[in-house]
């Protein structure tokens, strides 16, 4: 009896050493998001909206996660160096200039970039400074 | 039993009193300067008036190219700005906010909108047409005007706002967020922060007050 006892303690001690390194992960990119919050609120929410709705025809929304998706490796370069050319998002066409922000750091950009492609509908975990820096160097511009 | 409920109404009907009076008492400030002046009666006697700071008469072009004065404005209540199309730090949200009230007060031809642009070099009709129409705005209520230098940067002062040419500012304008509520005698009756919700919820509260002042 006291065996079993002893042996259930410890695997609940074991399971539970897992799970919070598995919430390790999570409790990191939790903190990206609430610090890249911070930084959208003081750099982009002007323009693009609380809700990342954007502004009529002048600024496009932040909620089209398909467009999110498939040019992720390009929103570090954008927001950094900003954007000149018309793009065309849900069928809008927007041809406005986006400042540049080039005094954020690759930090503050992996945070930023979790915040924006997990709110508004966008659900895509995960972004680092590393992956920040590796896509910083294929800029176009 | 009775007695109670006698008493229950009576109370309601007492706090009823009270708050409808606070809210036909409440009358908006008259913002600026202020002079005594003394004026002739009818009746050949003098006596003593307040003359108050009002918005001066202007001459501007529109982003229709065709100019707007002071009678543009006559017998309405507006909301004035100053801006400008390039700018990305307080104005899109001002913007956004005076969207949000030109689209609840669409119907209501008593109030209307006039930003003034600050940037005199680039800021043309042609470019506030552009402007207007990406925010979505293409009526004659809500008025992009553009002027000279001197005379716009004059009006500001005029409508308590703060703008100047900064050319160590990354977008070469300072400007202030305010949103000033005009009346028909062309007082200023409010400013309100256009980038703070609670003040512009504020606006939204203020703008029947005097809608109600001006019916009287």
């Amino acid at each position: 009896m006291r065996r079993t006892v002893l042996s259930l303690i410890f695997i609940a001690a074991i399971a539970s050493m897992i799970y919070s390194c598995q919430g390790a992960d999570q409790l990191k990119q939790d903190i990206y998001y609430t610090n890249g919050r911070d930084i959208y609120i003081k750099n982009c929410q002007n323009c693009h909206g609380v809700n990342g709705e954007g502004l009529g025809a002048l600024t496009p929304g932040l909620t089209d996660s398909i467009f999110l998706k498939e040019n992720k490796q390009k929103i570090a370069c954008i927001i950094k160096y900003g954007m000149d050319s018309t793009i065309t998002i849900n069928g809008q066409q927007f041809e406005d200039k986006m400042p540049d922000f080039n005094t954020l750091a690759n930090i503050d950009l992996a945070q930023l970039i979790v915040y924006v492609t997990n709110s508004f509908g966008n659900k895509q975990g995960m972004y680092t400074p590393e992956q920040v820096a590796a896509d910083l160097k294929k800029c176009s511009n | 039993m009775k007695s109670r409920a006698y008493l229950f109404y009576t109370l309601l009907s007492c706090f009823i009193l009270l708050f409808s009076a606070c809210q036909e008492n409440r009358k908006l400030p008259v913002y600026g300067q202020r002079e005594a002046i003394t004026v002739k009666n009818p009746d050949g006697s003098t006596s003593i008036d307040t003359l108050y700071q009002s918005i001066p008469a202007f001459r501007f072009l529109n982003q229709d190219s065709v100019y707007i004065d002071n009678a543009t404005f006559k017998d309405k209540i507006y909301i004035a700005d100053f801006f400008f199309t390039s700018c990305s730090g307080i104005c899109p949200v001002m913007h956004r906010n005076m969207k949000d009230i030109y689209e609840k007060y669409k119907d209501n031809p008593k109030v209307m909108f006039l930003s003034h642009t600050i940037d005199f070099k680039y800021d043309k009709p042609n470019v506030l047409k552009r402007y207007a129409k990406k925010l979505g705005v293409n009526t004659s209520k809500w008025q992009f005007a553009y002027g000279e230098k001197e005379p716009v940067y004059q009006l500001a002062k005029d409508y308590l706002v703060a703008v100047f040419e900064d050319s160590k500012e990354k977008e070469n304008y300072v400007h202030e967020g305010y949103l000033i509520l005009v009346d028909q005698q062309k007082h200023i009756r409010g400013a309100y922060d256009g980038t703070n919700p609670d003040q512009v919820a504020q606006l939204l509260k203020d703008l029947p007050v005097l809608l109600a002042e001006d019916n009287k």
